[in-house]
């Protein structure tokens, strides 16, 4: 009884001081003590956040072999290896809460685990990329931004990290709409009907609206989450409208007009229904995309088994 | 289906001559050599780094949070050790 | 650039020596690219991009500087989407599928160690151009290399599995390997200007390097006699074609478009 009472006393002591950094933008470090709620959800937000940017890698990488010019070639392919190198950034700093790796990944491959549900769209045309770098990117960064400040430490320095390398990936895809854009009627058009099919799908990427949204609350308070749903939306939706005209494409939604008095754009209602659908597995692409995860994984069993086979016949004959 | 047989190692990177080695993160690799060449491939893809360590993270000992009390903070009553506890004379302006 | 022939003949066979060279490059980097996101892990997975990125940079030096030759206004992207099969000269080696990890790391090295012995004698040509090309591509051959062979040693000597995977793309391997040392006519006259390398002259070198790294994990590597070549002259397997087709797909069914 009297430890309990002195464990309680303790957690009361620590979660204060705990609730007090929080308060005074301090960050959380890894061998803190943290609630575990709060562990959890960092987790969660972080191991979704990494599982994105590796089942990311697909969709642009179904491009690769097929880039137009050895520029444009090169490009996407150190854009979707830079994806690579994120999901590792955060699969290292997620691993900092004590989950390994693998266990991640067989969240992710059993589907307990959630990513970016725009990944379960397919690419169908090379403007695809541009859309994708630049809508889906620019959507990425806009949310990445405002985590920079989140509370996990680690989190933040990778979100840091990650914001410097994405710049690039937006401008890429942009300068391909661009491209495309201002090219032949086919080009353009074919730039058109891309951004149409990923404009919903990226709006759909800031998540729920704040009052649907069921972590949001907590993570908020918490500080891992800097910015509700719904703002980070609108000023994605603020800044890419400028970049349409830009394009000289027709806006994806009639609805998009200038609101004055807010000093924002209005646009029409999201189809929630087709998130929730595609979320849980209903897009034209999760089957194929974990599948794909799977494969590689599993094809790759015999060489990580190899490694180790080795690196245990090494220590042995060091030892002898 | 596990990668537990790859051990983890931290990365640090000096990003110019004359600054410090930094923390960047950590990798999964087979042994030291490779962590090395992993973390060329995977933390300086922009030339963020003119030297690289890596450590098995197993082999590093780190001072813990509960510590503070008794590790850190006696540190903080010697103000003395700092420039600015001492007041100079005016007409002295820098020291 | 001061180091375009004035003789047409040997401007010729500088265009040809030039973009067999941009082709070797371009399709092995293809190869290379098929790996992102299919990698054992995550780690190797972004390595493997990096050694595919040296070489599209690769190829976009040889064929910027081939389409400079030629003096036909032709651009590196005319070169490398709009040649055909017959009209594509790379080596047969560069051009064969993936195949599991095991073929492409004996690849990686058995290219590795060639191009480690080949690139020191190019550093030399005197076509200044080339020379450049080489002293780059040599930095990041020693450090593909310095990757095969460890990979080479640990898979050789890992599991059951993974030896028996190696020794079959050994196998596999071997009959393409002969043609990385072919010398066609028009590159002999190079050598003779002291522009290209005399490749045959390679070979005891290459097969001692790979000879003693293998019998260390006691792998026998007997040259094979039978050797399949044709790779320069246009002759390839049938894996090329369907390469290309995927290659150059944008390029051809929307001709004549800016990207």
């Amino acid at each position: 009884m009297i430890s309990m009472d002195t464990k309680t006393i303790d957690e009361a002591v620590e979660l204060a001081k705990f609730e007090q950094k929080i308060a005074n933008e301090e960050k959380i470090e890894p061998s803190d003590w943290m609630p575990e709620a709060y562990r959890k959800n960092v987790i969660r937000q972080m191991s979704q956040h990494a599982h994105s940017e590796i089942i990311g890698m697909q969709p642009e990488g179904n491009w690769i072999t097929r880039a137009p010019t050895l520029r444009r070639k090169a490009v996407l392919l150190s854009k979707v290896q830079d994806e690579g190198g994120h999901g590792l950034y955060l699969y290292s700093a997620t691993e900092t809460l004590g989950i390994t790796r693998s266990e991640m990944i067989e969240a992710l491959q059993s589907r307990k685990a959630k990513y970016a549900s725009i990944f379960n769209y397919p690419t169908l045309t090379w403007a695809d990329i541009g859309a994708i770098g630049w809508l889906v990117d620019g959507a990425a960064i806009v949310n990445q931004i405002s985590l920079q400040r989140t509370s996990y430490g680690p989190y933040a320095r990778a979100m840091v990290r990650i914001c410097k390398e994405e710049s690039f990936h937006q401008r890429q895809g942009y300068e391909i709409m661009y491209e495309l854009a201002h090219g032949t009627p086919v080009q353009k058009q074919m730039a058109q009907d891309a951004m149409n099919r990923f404009w919903w799908p990226s709006l759909m990427m800031f998540g729920p609206h704040d009052a649907d949204s069921a972590h949001s609350g907590q993570s908020i308070l918490w500080k891992v989450k800097r910015e509700s749903n719904d703002f980070l939306r609108q000023k994605f939706i603020d800044q890419s409208v400028v970049q349409i005209e830009v394009l000289g494409l027709e806006l994806p939604d009639p609805e998009i007009v200038w609101n004055e008095e807010r000093g924002h754009y209005d646009s029409g209602p999201i189809d929630w229904d087709e998130f929730k659908r595609v979320i849980n597995g209903g897009g034209p692409c999760n089957y194929q995309r974990i599948k794909h995860h799977k494969k590689a994984h599993q094809e790759g069993e015999w060489v990580r088994e190899a490694v180790r086979a080795y690196r245990l016949k090494q220590q042995t004959k060091n030892v002898a | 289906m596990n990668q537990e047989h790859l051990a983890v190692y931290e990365v640090f990177v000096r990003s110019n001559r004359g600054l410090d080695h930094k923390h960047v993160g950590s990798l999964h690799a087979e042994s030291p050599e490779h962590a090395l060449m992993y973390a060329r491939d995977c933390y300086i893809r922009r030339s963020e780094g003119v030297s690289i360590w890596v450590v098995e993270s197993s082999n590093i000992t780190a001072s813990t949070e509960s510590d503070v009390e008794n590790f850190v903070e006696p540190m903080d009553d010697k103000p003395y050790r700092h420039a600015t506890h001492y007041v100079l004379p005016e007409k002295v302006k820098n020291m | 650039m001061n180091s375009i022939q004035t003789n047409e003949e040997n401007k010729t066979s500088l265009f040809r020596f030039v973009v067999a060279l941009a082709d070797d490059s371009v399709i092995l980097s293809h190869r290379l690219s098929e790996w992102c996101s299919n990698g054992p892990y995550l780690e190797e997975d972004i390595a493997l991009a990096n050694i595919a990125l040296d070489y599209i940079g690769r190829a976009r030096m040889f064929y910027q500087y081939a389409a400079e030759v030629e003096g036909e206004n032709r651009s590196e992207d005319d070169l490398a989407y709009l040649r055909t099969e017959r009209e594509f000269t790379n080596l047969i080696i560069h051009e064969l599928p993936i195949g599991d990890f095991a073929f492409t790391m004996v690849r990686q090295f058995f290219l590795d160690v060639f191009y480690h012995l080949y690139l020191q004698e190019l550093v030399k040509s005197k076509d200044q151009t080339v020379a450049a090309i080489a002293q780059k591509a040599i930095k990041e051959t020693r450090y593909h290399l310095k990757r095969s062979e460890p990979w080479i040693r640990q898979l050789a000597e890992g599991t059951t599995e993974s030896r028996d995977r190696i020794l079959l793309a050994i196998d596999e391997l071997k009959e393409v390997v002969g043609e990385l040392f072919d010398m066609p006519s028009w590159e002999i006259e190079l050598v003779e200007a002291g522009i290209a390398v005399d490749r045959q002259s390679l070979k005891p070198a290459w097969d001692k390097h790979v000879q003693a790294f293998l019998s260390a994990s006691d792998i026998d590597f007997e040259d094979t006699r039978l050797q399949i070549t044709g790779g320069r002259e246009g002759i390839h397997s049938e894996h090329l074609g369907h390469l290309l087709s995927d290659m150059q797909y944008l390029q051809k069914t929307y001709p004549g478009m800016k990207w």
